[in-house]
């Protein structure tokens, strides 16, 4: 492989001397000459009939300026879908009942109506003066109780789908989808196991907890152009969104990328722009919509719980026979859950000859989930990685060998039919094998370590880059991919390589949808790893157009120009050079003009990534408090384009996963959120936590320029079982459900509590 | 009700007429011109909206803009003197402690109070101090390493 002088170096964040300072523009930082203040109207009832709404009183309130229901949306048909990213399409028709509801509402919180008004005061009035007659119905809350056939509908038209047959079910049903994936012969797996190990494990909704609210602008330009401003994962995407539920075209729509306050999944799509731009139409003035954290909570998208039932059985050397699993997602009210992602993710590291791996996509009176960070990946490997540490101990042979006899290896094909490409899951599980953090005796009374694996396939899908050389022989950057963490910096560092040139010499820009090239939104581990091929693409097509400027100067063929450190020469004759500067100055004087390169990608190979966790506890016997001493995180990262900001995003996804294992949950009284503040949802604090240490693992992907693999997702999937099975060690107790925070503990290791109570599941293992 | 206040914000004197209900975060914001301290809670819970009043640590969603008549507010505006990066601040991008950024303006002004207050804090000191601050992206890990840095830094330059 080539050297790299800025590929694999720790650069300094290129955009953080603004945030640092302050100075970074987030979606709520705008503040436009008349705006107007959006407030939203949220239905206080889980599930309801809409009888009637009455705007009357809101409308008269001054200062009010417009006031709008579902009404005032364009009606869209049942069904009409809008491309998300790739070949992937969503029920914009579900989009427009999350945005606003028509007949229905089918969790508490759901948007009702909107109001503009001059100022933040006078929204929040007039939304008190919006007159709603609901009709309250059943609420359906429990993700089991969901599948009963009697069970309260959340649609009474909804048919199950059946994936392999693709038909519906004649009943209406809460499941929305149903599917199975086959391997092998189970029976006869089973048969041949010395041990087999069943159990159920639930996860509850957690929230993405991005620090920053949902905000967005809009605003109609003289012309009839409307322009928005959003702080949204992909920009493109929602500009994609508005063109299907406004009817809009894309011309009539500018999108501006603004600094977004952290995302992991949650803010992919268009939920709140509509209202803001039918508001700014109505009223023909700005209109600014930032909600609040309690509606952050309560109604933007948390994550997706489940339960999962996991089988499995293996010989007395350590041999995994067969594997069942059925995994029940909750989606919240409408479909979608990523119960597909959740069988995927947990299974993916083993080798399974005999596998049944069957999932419900369930619907409930809560909200809709969103993505979260490796969607739903934690809560399935919680379960299989429980188990998984259930069934080496039942046969009495380490976890770590155990993963290291049945781990997944190239060419085997993973649970639902690809087949691996490169991996380095055997050169990781190897690192740990000698690392202190597996070696180093663990002493002391309520103490136990615990080791889960994790996985994620990495995402795809269209990025572009162009890069431009400036008059000066300095380097521009034009993208059109949101920056969530780095992104910025790591694209930068790889046209400094591709270039040769010092990355102070190159700016990069996120651009709006108008300038920058089409990209797919930010998420899924994708960026680093889309933008190395299409910013590979750029710089080489800006290279090539430079040796054919050169070769014309130099009078050689383009074979025979050379280029290192910004000179030109001709292979022959090294003294026949030109500099990068005198071309480029050239550029824009005469010849040819300005070097613009281009470079874009739609589809890549996946590029897979593992990790495994190693996290050794206390437990505080007389309350069940967790004190976590030691954490380290073993990852597969490809190549490191920048080891600090790898470092970054494993702690803090690492991190999002300990919140999620032992405090974190939304707790539901009849469909409504009791805890919807960042006080009673708890996310964790400095306090809580270790310095969480990293040893990254480099085994190239088999695609990209630079063998790098996305790294943002994995993290979080680990940690729930790598806690489950280190407080297992710790107290001779098995947790079957998070979170795991003190309560459960005392109750699970005193024999009694929920744990578990979903399925049938004994008091604990000890 | 409105109601006209003056105050120092980083040094410079300042007026506005303000609603009696609005807080101190948004005049800030919206009268005053200074977009650095964020709203990520409204209540307190997050510290994203830290501002020094008086010489207090203080969310500046927590206090009315009509209570900080008066008062001298610093914002993380106000931290790099001179168009100088502060040590916290330089520590801050030199060990990537921050990633989306929007908790970052609240840590650099609980971090630099901590180190105003004392200068050598010990592991669990800075973990306590900035603990009042959410960050869901860092793990806190390289914030924590940050602060311990910029401790070094300011006590070889006192």
């Amino acid at each position: 492989m080539a050297e790299y002088s800025v590929i694999g170096t720790s650069l300094a964040k290129v955009d953080a001397p603004e945030r640092v300072t302050g100075k970074a523009t987030y979606g709520a930082d705008l503040d436009l000459p008349g705006m107007l203040w959006a407030k939203l109207v949220r239905s206080p009832h889980a599930h309801a009939r809409i009888k009637h709404i009455d705007t009357s009183r809101a409308k008269a309130l001054p200062g009010v300026k417009a006031v709008i229901t579902a009404h005032d949306l364009p009606s869209l048909p049942k069904g009409a879908t809008a491309p998300l990213v790739g070949e992937v399409s969503i029920d914009m028709s579900a989009i427009r009942e999350i945005v606003m509801a028509s007949d229905k509402v089918r969790y508490h919180g759901q948007v009702v109506a909107a109001v503009a008004a001059t100022d933040p005061f006078i929204a929040e009035e007039a939304a008190g003066l919006v007159d709603v007659d609901y009709e309250p119905l059943p609420v359906v809350e429990d993700v089991l109780q969901a599948m009963q056939p009697d069970a309260p509908l959340v649609h009474e038209d909804l048919h199950m789908l059946e994936e392999a047959t693709q038909e519906r079910s004649d009943q209406p049903s809460n499941i929305s989808t149903h599917m199975v994936y086959t391997r092998g012969d189970v029976e006869a797996g089973f048969a041949a196991a010395d041990a087999v190990v069943e159990k159920t494990y639930t996860t509850q909704m957690v929230h993405q907890g991005y620090l920053e609210p949902q905000a967005c602008a809009a605003r109609v330009e003289p012309n009839g152009r409307v322009t928005l401003w959003t702080s949204a994962q992909g920009h493109f995407t929602v500009r994609t969104q508005l063109v299907t539920l406004l009817g809009l075209p894309a011309s009539q729509l500018k999108v501006v990328p603004m600094e977004i306050g952290g995302g992991f999944g949650g803010k992919a799509l268009a939920l709140f722009e509509p209202t803001a731009i039918v508001l700014a139409q109505k009223t023909s003035r700005p209109v600014k919509l930032v909600v609040s954290r309690e509606e952050v909570l309560r109604a933007t998208g948390p994550g997706a719980p489940a339960v999962i039932t996991v089988k499995a059985g293996a010989t007395k050397d350590g041999k995994i026979t067969a594997l069942t699993t059925t995994m029940r997602y909750d989606a919240g009210a409408f479909p979608g859950s990523p119960v597909a992602r959740g069988l995927l993710v947990g299974l993916a590291p083993y080798k399974l000859d005999n596998m049944v791996a069957e999932g419900f996509d369930v619907l409930t009176n809560k909200p809709r989930v969103q993505a979260y960070r490796a969607p739903g990946g934690t809560p399935a490997a919680f379960a299989v990685e429980a188990l998984m540490d259930a069934l080496a101990d039942e046969i009495g042979v380490d976890p770590l060998a155990f993963r290291q006899k049945n781990a997944a290896e190239e060419g085997d094909t993973l649970p639902l039919g690809m087949p691996l490409n490169r991996i380095g899951l055997t050169e990781m599980l190897r690192q740990i094998e000698t690392h202190p953090c597996w070696t180093t005796p663990l002493e002391g009374p309520h103490r136990g370590r615990g080791l889960a694996l994790g996985y994620w396939i990495g995402g795809s899908f269209t990025s572009s880059a162009e890069v431009k050389i400036n008059p000066d022989a300095t380097a521009s950057i034009f993208v059109g991919t949101v920056d969530l963490t780095g992104t910025r910096t790591t694209i930068s560092q790889m046209v400094a390589d591709e270039l040769q040139i010092d990355p102070q010499d190159i700016t990069i820009t996120v651009g709006d949808t108008d300038s920058a090239p089409f990209a797919d939104l930010s998420g899924g581990s994708r960026i680093t790893y889309t933008m190395s091929a299409a910013a590979h693409q750029a710089s080489q097509d800006v290279l090539t157009q430079l040796k054919e400027r050169a070769a014309e100067k130099l009078k050689v063929s383009v074979d025979e120009v050379g280029y290192q450190a910004k000179r030109f020469w001709a292979k022959n004759d090294t003294r026949n050079e030109v500099s990068l500067a005198e071309l480029a100055r050239e550029s824009v004087a005469w010849g040819s003009g300005p070097i613009i390169g281009k470079g874009s990608t739609t589809r890549m190979q996946p590029a897979h990534a593992y990790a495994a966790h190693v996290a050794d506890v206390e437990i505080d016997p007389e309350t069940g408090k967790v004190t976590i001493l030691r954490y380290t995180c073993f990852q597969d990262v490809g190549k490191a384009i920048n080891p600090t900001q790898v470092e970054g995003q494993i702690q803090g996804g690492a991190v999002q996963g300990i919140g999620w294992a032992l405090n974190e949950e939304y707790i539901f009284d009849n469909g409504e959120l009791k805890n919807a503040s960042l006080l009673d949802y708890r996310c964790p604090v400095a306090l809580d936590l270790p310095m969480i240490e990293t040893v990254l693992t480099e085994v190239p992907a088999s695609e990209g320029p630079y063998g790098l693999r996305g790294v943002g997702e994995v993290p979080i999937v680990p940690p729930g079982a790598a806690l489950a099975n280190a407080i297992y060690r710790a107290t001779g107790t098995r947790l079957y459900e998070l979170p795991m925070n003190p309560e459960r503990i005392f109750w699970a290791t005193r024999g009694n509590g929920t744990n578990g109570s979903h399925g049938t599941n004994g008091s604990g293992g000890a | 009700m409105k109601q006209a206040i003056e105050l120092n914000v980083n040094g410079e004197p300042h007026a506005a007429l303000v609603d009696t209900r609005e807080t101190l975060l948004d005049a800030l914001r919206y009268k005053l011109g200074h977009m650095g301290p964020k709203e990520g809670c409204g209540n307190g819970n997050c510290g994203a909206c830290t501002v020094v009043l008086n010489g207090a640590v203080v969310n500046a969603c927590l206090v009315f803009a009509v209570e900080a008549a008066g008062a001298d507010v610093t914002t993380v505006e106000g931290v790099a003197a001179e168009g100088n990066l502060h040590p916290v601040q330089q520590a801050f991008i030199e060990h990537g402690a921050l990633q989306c950024g929007f908790c970052t303006p609240g840590f650099i002004m609980s971090a630099k109070a901590l180190l105003e207050r004392n200068p050598s804090p010990s592991e669990p000191e800075i973990r306590l101090a900035i603990s009042g601050n959410l960050c869901r992206c860092t793990g806190y890990d390289k914030i924590v390493r940050a602060i311990q840095t910029a401790s070094r830094s300011l006590s070889q330059t006192a």
